[in-house]
Parts: C-alpha cells; structure tokens; sequence
C-alpha cells in the first residue's frame, strides 16, 4: 500500500500549478463571465498543451489513459482538477473530461487535444448545460442514451463565469457507454475542484490575515481567527484523502463521500475566508468572491450533497 | 497511488482476524473503571498477550510482533470490528512506552515493557494538577534529590485509571525556582508506596475513571528517571506526536462505531431526519481511515510526525461527539437509559477535553501548521 501521490504526479501538479500561476486566470474568468471567451479559451489551449484535457481519454482515442494502467489514471486527474480548482479557470473542464465514458468516438481524439469543447446536460442531476453556447459538442444523457441538444434559454448562475442553458433535446445518437461511470467521474472531478478552490481560499486567508492589521496588531494573532482557520484546515485535511480514496477504488459511496466532505470543507473555507476578510472579501473586485461563488456553484453541481449522503447510505447499509 | 495489500500484511491481518473471532469475549466485560472489571480487564490483556496480539507494534523480545505501523492500524481496525474490549492499559501501551522507546535505558524497556504487556502492571497516567490542565508548563508537583534518588511531593488530578492502576508516570519540578518548561523531571512512581494517596473521582458514568494522586515524600529511585533530569519537557514532547499513538485513537474504533450506527438506523426503519448526519458519521470515520493510511505511507517514507497530530485529534473528537449524539437521538426516549451508546456518548464528550483541549489543538494548528502569527492564549 502506497497512498500518496508519486513525485512524478506531484511533479504534473506543481508544473500545472506554475503554469496557471502565470496566466491570470481572475481577469479571463471576469471576461467570460462578460461573454469575451478570448483569453479563457487561451488558457485552455495551453493546459490542453500540458496534456489536462487527455488525462481521462484512452491512448487509442489520441489521449493520455492506457488500458494496462501504466498511462494517465484517475488519480492524475484528480491531481489536475485540484489544480484547476485552486485557479478557477473558466469552462467546461469535467463535461470534456466525462466524455469518454459516454462514448467511444473520433471526437474524442480532438476533446482530448482541447480543440473541442465539450457541454453536458445529464438529468436530474446536471439539468443546466455549463457553456453550451460556445461548446462545440453537446451531449444529453437520457437514462443509458445519448442525445444531441441545441441550447435553449440562457440562465444566470450566482457564479457569473457559469454560463448555463437549458438544454432542448435533440436526436437520439445512441446508446450511453457508461453513465454510472460518467456521473461518478463527473462528481470526483467537481470534488477535487472543490477542494482546490477551498485550499486557496485558505491560503488567502492566512496571507491576509498575517497581514491585515486592526486594533495595532495583525488580525492572525487573535485567537477567534485562528481558531476558525484551524477548523478550516482540518475539514479540507480529511476531505482530500477522500478524494484521492475514491480515485483510487472507484467506489460510488467513496465518489460520494468525497464530494460531500469536499463541498462542506470548500463551504467552510469560503464562509471563512469572507468573515476573515471583511468587507474588502465583499466586494467584486476581490478575486475571493470568484472563488466563493464557484464553491457553492460546484457544491450542487454533479448531485447535491442530499444526493450524494443518499448514495452513501444506499451502500452501507442496502 | 494504491490501497492494496502486499500478502504478508494481508496474511497477518487474516491472522489478527481469526484470533480475534474466536477468543473475543461473547458478552462485553464490565468497565474497567470499577474494581471487578478492572479485574476482568487484566485477564484479557494476559489472554492477548499470550498470543502475542497485546501489543502488536513492539520488538518481540518485549512481547510484541514487530509490526509495521500499517500492520497496527489494520489490527486495531480487526480489534475494534470484533468489538474487543477498551485497553485497560491504553496510557502504558500507547503514552508510556513510546517514550520508553524513544528515551528509556535498557535496562527500563526490559523491566517495564514484559509487565505491561501483559498488564501485570497498568499504568495510570499522572500529567495534570489542579492548577494545570492543558498547561502542562504551569505545574507545581516537585522531585527533590536525595540518596539513589528523588522525593515526590504535590497533587496530581484528574488522573486517568489512577483508582486502580499499580504505577503512575508523569512531569514533576526538579529545580527550585524554575519555570515554565524548564527544571521538570521524567518520572515513574509506584502508586503502592509510602507516602502515596489515591482519592478515587467518580467521572460523569459514576465510576471511578479518575483519581487525585498525593504524593508525600514519595521515595523514587533514579532508575527510575526516563531521560535526563531538568529534561523532562522535552521527553514528554519529543513523544507527544508519536507515531505508534497516532493521538492514542487509531481510525478502527471510529469505524466499528460508524458500521454501529449504520445498524442502528437500519433498525430504525432508516429515518429521514437522521439520514444525513449518519451518512456523515460514516463519511467521516472514512476520512479518519483514508487520512491514517497517507500518514502511515509518509512515516514509511521517513516523514515525521508533527503538529499535525493535532488535527486528528479535532477531527476524531468532533467525529465520535457527533457520531453518538446522532445514535441517541435515534433513540428517541430510550437514549437516557444506560447502556452501550448511553456510555459510549459520555465518554466521548470527554474526547475535546483531554490530550490537550481542542482549544489549545486549534492554536498548535493555527500556528504551528498554518503559520500564523503566535498571540495571547
């Protein structure tokens, strides 16, 4: 038993890391959010460069993922949603990545290469489509089918960067490879992204707590903040081994026992990081609020946290 | 990245298993904490011991199997799962003898350890006093120096198992005048010689977890110092964030408790009201167990320990409150009456407030972990 990332893994992650560092993802998401998909498509050109949007795709479809396990696996993933959780890049980033296993097609080759963007709309639990309008593909999933739809009325999320559709069923394409899978995949994905905007969110708590100064001393010495902080850094401590848990086994009651404890730890961070901040945390031009809003966008996003406490119980106790 | 068994690991967690189902007592002895049960206790710890299952993670010479600590945390998982007694001797096994391990001379391990393993001699432990509780620093207990050794004199309280235990550890001032971590002594005492009174405390159960200890010119020999005197903080220190303890709760009782729960519920004809905080009670003991395995691959790999020992320790108190306030209100007006959960939900409220309080976790977190800027208390 090893668990815990290899340092080759460890190695993608932080390259990801550095290289999102670099593209100021705050300004690209504000522009998309404003209908300018220019600079956000250029950042997902360039991790598609890096290979993030080939992790999940099989070798002999152009991506990164092997049969026999030596390729990309879903910890690897994992590992690179984290990363884009922290930066909160727009986009469709887990409709593209779930794609293979709804289908085994030529489109693939090119959604793993990032020249195609993929939009899903998977009912009850995904009934908005994330970027339909300028999605290249888009797939309903009805029950084990698969459908086309056009997009239909445009629907305003509290995060501003989610640009949701209502999906308008097209033709029926044929039938769904794995929509268990894909729903799961979809989940542990949107959990690790989860996680990475609530660790930021933690980050940028501590950075201005060390910093901010009130009654002639920085705010972190007292002991109401760093008491919050703590609580916060134990629910995103024990939420990650979850994650990297349910990557490894792919069990459904581990995927959703990660993405609850992912959604309450990014929950808690968020609401944290707002108190600790204050009225500055507030405002629109902080980059806090875009983290804040993705947080409780993704917290229902691919199944509520009913939903997914529901699936849990199923398993334990059928 | 893996969570598989190589085939020794998974051979002696069958082993573990199959013992276990067949020795565990099929009705569940009576509390330690009494005088019958203490009793009761002591046989079992000899049962185990004598197949070698009473403490697992040690050296053979002393009792043990040396087992690998992931071989620890699956037999604790196999133990708790079998629903195995509490270990009566848990402050020796798991506070004394790790720093045994890291301080202790030869000559202590071999006379100490065999005893303790198999519970010929349970250890009480002998930290706080009325004037220090998490503040370990504040302590006023003295050691002085006379021939071949040390004369104890002060109050210790509050201690753990101290009612019925045969020997105490615990830090005492050794230097006139010294101050905070400064001057404090490692020491081992009889609770059976002159000049020693225990006053049994009834804890909240009714029973007597607890005991005030008085020493009164306590003669204790110098073999029976654990590192160097006026050292004594460090030595409590260096061990506070051992491995082998892993804060003294290994994820396998939080499990068993969770797969209880479960039950329970089931049972209940699965109520809605509470389906959500059973979920996470389960949710959560699988954290704890997820959380334990990647700590365990990095103390494999040559990592440390530090203070991130506190954070399981707010996670796993948090949990077992949680996960027995949530089982009595399942309950419904049968959760007053005493009984496995009635005194599984007592003992837990005490989780938050030993090993250090969760407050005082919090600022270590705070500080040591996140970097914050120290402050007042």
């Amino acid at each position: 038993m090893r668990f815990a990332p290899s340092a080759e893994q460890e190695a993608f992650a932080a390259s990801l890391d550095a290289l999102l560092s670099t593209l100021d993802c705050d300004t690209a998401t504000r522009a998309w959010a404003g209908g300018d998909h220019g600079p956000g498509l250029k950042i997902w050109r360039r991790l598609a460069d890096q290979g993030v949007t080939a992790l999940t795709t099989p070798s002999h479809r152009g991506g990164l993922s092997e049969e026999d396990g030596t390729g990309a696996t879903t910890v690897d993933a994992v590992l690179a949603f984290e990363v884009l959780g922290r930066f909160c890049p727009p986009g469709p980033w887990t409709d593209s990545a779930v794609l293979p296993c709804l289908l085994d097609d030529e489109i693939l080759a090119s959604t793993a290469a990032g020249e195609t963007l993929v939009s899903l709309a998977f009912p009850p639990h995904l009934p908005f489509a994330l970027d339909a309008d300028i999605a290249d593909a888009r797939f309903l999933v009805d029950v084990a089918s698969l459908r086309g739809f056009t997009p239909g009325a445009h629907l305003a999320s509290l995060d501003s960067s989610r640009r949701l559709f209502v999906p308008v069923p097209g033709d029926e394409l044929g039938p769904a490879l794995d929509p268990a899978r894909a729903f799961d995949l979809g989940a542990l994905l949107t959990a690790a992204q989860l996680l990475g905007a609530g660790r930021r969110l933690l980050e940028m708590s501590v950075e201005h707590a060390g910093q901010r100064r009130q009654y002639g001393r920085e705010i972190g010495r007292f002991q109401a903040i760093k008491h919050l902080l703590a609580e916060v850094v134990t629910a995103l401590e024990l939420a990650r081994p979850l994650l990297h848990g349910a990557a490894v086994t792919a069990d459904p009651a581990d995927v959703s026992a990660a993405k609850v404890a992912c959604g309450d730890a990014a929950h808690l961070a968020a609401r944290t990081a707002l108190q600790v901040h204050g009225a500055i945390g507030y405002t629109a031009e902080h980059p806090l609020g875009l983290r804040l809003t993705r947080v409780r966008a993704l917290t229902t996003a691919w199944g509520t946290p009913a939903v997914h406490r529901h699936r849990v119980l199923a398993a334990i106790a059928p | 990245m893996d969570l598989d068994l190589d085939e020794p690991t998974r051979r002696f967690r069958d082993e573990a298993r199959e013992w276990l189902a067949a020795h565990v007592p099929r009705s569940p002895l009576p509390s330690f904490d009494t005088a019958e049960g203490f009793a009761a206790h002591r046989e079992w710890e000899a049962e185990l011991a004598d197949a070698r299952w009473s403490v697992v993670s040690w050296p053979r010479e002393y009792g043990g199997r040396d087992a690998s600590l992931l071989e620890w945390v699956l037999f604790e998982e196999e133990y708790y799962a079998a629903g195995a007694p509490g270990r009566v001797n848990q402050n020796g096994i798991f506070m004394l003898a790790p720093t045994l391990f890291s301080h202790g001379t030869p000559e202590q391990l071999a006379r100490i350890l065999p005893k303790m393993a198999r519970s010929e001699e349970v250890w009480a432990q002998a930290w706080s006093e009325p004037e220090a509780g998490s503040d370990i620093a504040a302590l006023r207990s003295t050691a002085t120096p006379a021939d071949g050794g040390w004369l104890l004199n002060g109050q210790k309280t509050w201690s753990s198992r101290a009612a019925f235990a045969d020997r105490a550890f615990g830090l005492f001032r050794s230097e006139p005048g010294s101050t905070r971590h400064h001057g404090l002594t490692y020491l081992m005492a009889d609770l059976r010689a002159p000049g020693v009174t225990v006053r049994p405390i009834p804890q909240l159960d009714g029973e007597p977890g607890f005991a005030e200890i008085f020493f009164d010119d306590v003669f204790v020999p110098d073999e029976d110092v654990i590192g160097t005197p006026g050292n004594g903080w460090r030595v409590a220190m260096t061990t506070a964030n051992n491995e082998r303890g892993l804060s003294l709760r290994s994820p396998g009782r939080f499990l068993s408790a969770a797969d209880r729960l479960v039950s329970l519920w089931s049972s209940a004809g699965r109520p809605e009201a509470t389906a959500a905080r059973v979920a996470d009670a389960w949710i959560g003991a699988r954290a704890y167990q997820l959380y334990t395995f990647g700590t365990v691959t990095r103390l494999a790999s040559g990592a440390e320990l530090g203070p991130e020992s506190s954070i399981n320790k707010l996670f796993w108190s948090h949990l077992d409150v949680a996960l027995h306030e949530t089982a009595l209100d399942l309950l419904g007006p049968a959760a007053e009456l005493r009984g496995p959960w009635a005194d599984g939900w007592l003992f837990s409220l005490a989780g938050p407030i030993y090993g250090g309080t969760d407050q005082i976790q919090r600022t270590i977190v705070a500080e040591r972990l996140l970097g914050l800027p120290k402050g007042d208390r």
